[in-house]
């Protein structure tokens, strides 16, 4: 009990004293995941959108397969980019394993699913209503189809913050394709599995902290989103 | 520009709406169109207005005597006003100005022409509110802004007084008379009130057996 008092108090210091290194690897998190984030956003919600609004063979099994690869394992993800990107691997001549960019790779894969098929639960919950009403406005069927996705805004806003929750804890895929290296890939959640291995806890309190608070902000920020579309439509 | 559907044919689950409908209308008039519930008359005015394709039969419209090609143009000068609004989730502002935004008007022309519309339907005093907080009868009434703005040529009202009350349902009423005094628009639209029919039409015309036919004197 001593030693966890201790640590915390050690680990308050750190994040009062503004320590470098501390900071370092947030800011290295933060790039990596709000990265990954951007990448699976610019996928995930016009596939959400493909998925909802148009009509084609095949079209309810890739709904089921996209909600299928919202509970990817992050190591099987990270394998999967670990063997891509690989000397022997078919990228392995961009030489990008153990980097940030194989890092956002991999997360980029993990959030993509949840994007997308958050997404399209957030967009085919949208009152057939509102696409006729676009229709006999005038509106072309780009028009109308950018119309249903402001409509469905809150619950893309929070597929897309749901997502940066999952990619902000995840360890699994990050540790096997960016290698923990010390400021260059190491980041929040690889650096408190590997200072808690080496009995090291005022670092990996100090981060489990600033992790719990970002996830504390992320889930206030979805409770608002959600709330804010709840209260519009009452 | 002139609306004639000939020879309508649309069932669904193989119960037939309308059979073999037909009728041409006249431009700038107001016609209102009566029959039970489930005579078709909404299927009628989802046709017309291209919302619904029939399962047989043509609709032509015509400027002068130039028949229109039914396109992207053609769609942009008719517009039907449905019994349940689908609002925006958006202020009543927004909401209005919706029309002119997805035709690239200019902020300056959308600003003076929302607040026109929003006054001639009396609307003015909700322009900063959230379309989604409005009454039923002020949403129907948002509804027709939405149509006016853009200025259709054919303007359809499905049951526009239906789901509102009595002060309303004169205000909606008193809206349609303004567009019938400014004569240039066509209006077609459906009620079950008799009354409002003989108040409101030029012509009064009734749907039986899945045709249009002319009102019979009473």
């Amino acid at each position: 009990m001593d030693s966890f008092i201790s640590g915390l108090i050690k680990a308050f210091s750190l994040i009062l004293h503004l320590n470098p290194e501390l900071f370092g690897i947030i800011f290295l998190s933060l790039k990596v995941s709000g990265l990954a984030l951007v990448m699976a956003t610019l996928f995930g919600l016009p596939t959400g959108a493909i998925l909802g609004l148009s009509r084609f063979p095949g079209q309810s099994t890739s709904v089921s397969v996209m909600n299928t690869l919202m509970g990817l394992p992050p190591v099987v993800v990270g394998l999967f980019v670990y063997l891509l990107l690989s000397r022997k691997g078919p990228l392995g001549f961009m030489g990008l394993l153990y980097s940030p960019p194989a890092m956002i790779l991999a997360q980029t894969i993990l959030a993509f699913p949840i994007i997308a098929s958050l997404c399209h639960s957030a967009i085919v919950n949208i009152d057939p209503i509102i696409k006729q009403a676009a229709t006999t406005l005038g509106a072309t069927p780009g028009q109308t189809t950018i119309t249903i996705i402001k409509e469905a805004r809150y619950g893309i806003m929070s597929a897309v913050i749901a997502a940066f929750g999952r990619v902000m804890a995840e360890v699994g895929a990050i540790l096997i394709v960016g290698g923990n290296i010390a400021g260059y890939t190491r980041v929040m959640t690889t650096t408190i599995a590997l200072e808690t291995d080496k009995g090291n806890f005022e670092l990996a309190l100090a981060l489990g902290i600033i992790l719990l608070s970002i996830s504390f902000v992320i889930n206030v920020l979805l409770h608002v989103i959600q709330k804010k579309g709840m209260a519009n439509k009452a | 520009m002139i609306l004639s559907v000939s020879h309508i044919m649309k069932a669904y689950q193989g119960r037939a709406i309308l059979e073999g409908c037909s009728f041409c209308f006249d431009k700038n008039i107001t016609y209102v169109l009566m029959g039970a519930n489930g005579s078709g008359k909404s299927t009628f005015l989802r046709i017309c207005a291209l919302l619904e394709s029939p399962d047989s039969g043509e609709i032509g419209f015509t400027a002068g005597n130039t028949p229109l090609q039914q396109d992207m143009s053609l769609r942009r000068r008719i517009t039907l006003v449905l019994p349940r609004i689908g609002v925006f989730n958006t202020t009543v502002f927004r909401n209005v100005a919706y029309g002119l935004m997805i035709r690239g008007a200019l902020h300056g022309d959308i600003e003076q022409q929302v607040a026109r519309t929003l006054a001639f339907v009396g609307l003015e005093h909700k322009k900063k509110q959230h379309a989604l907080t409005l009454s039923s009868g002020e949403t129907q009434r948002l509804g027709i802004a939405r149509a006016l703005i853009i200025e259709p040529e054919i303007l359809f009202l499905d049951e526009p007084t239906a789901s509102v009350d009595q002060e309303n349902t004169e205000i909606i009423e008193s809206i349609v008379h303004a567009m019938k005094k400014d004569g240039r628009t066509t209006v077609i639209m459906t009620t079950h009130d008799r009354e409002q029919a003989e108040r409101l039409g030029d012509r009064l015309l009734v749907m039986k057996h899945g045709r249009i036919e002319n009102m019979p004197s009473p």
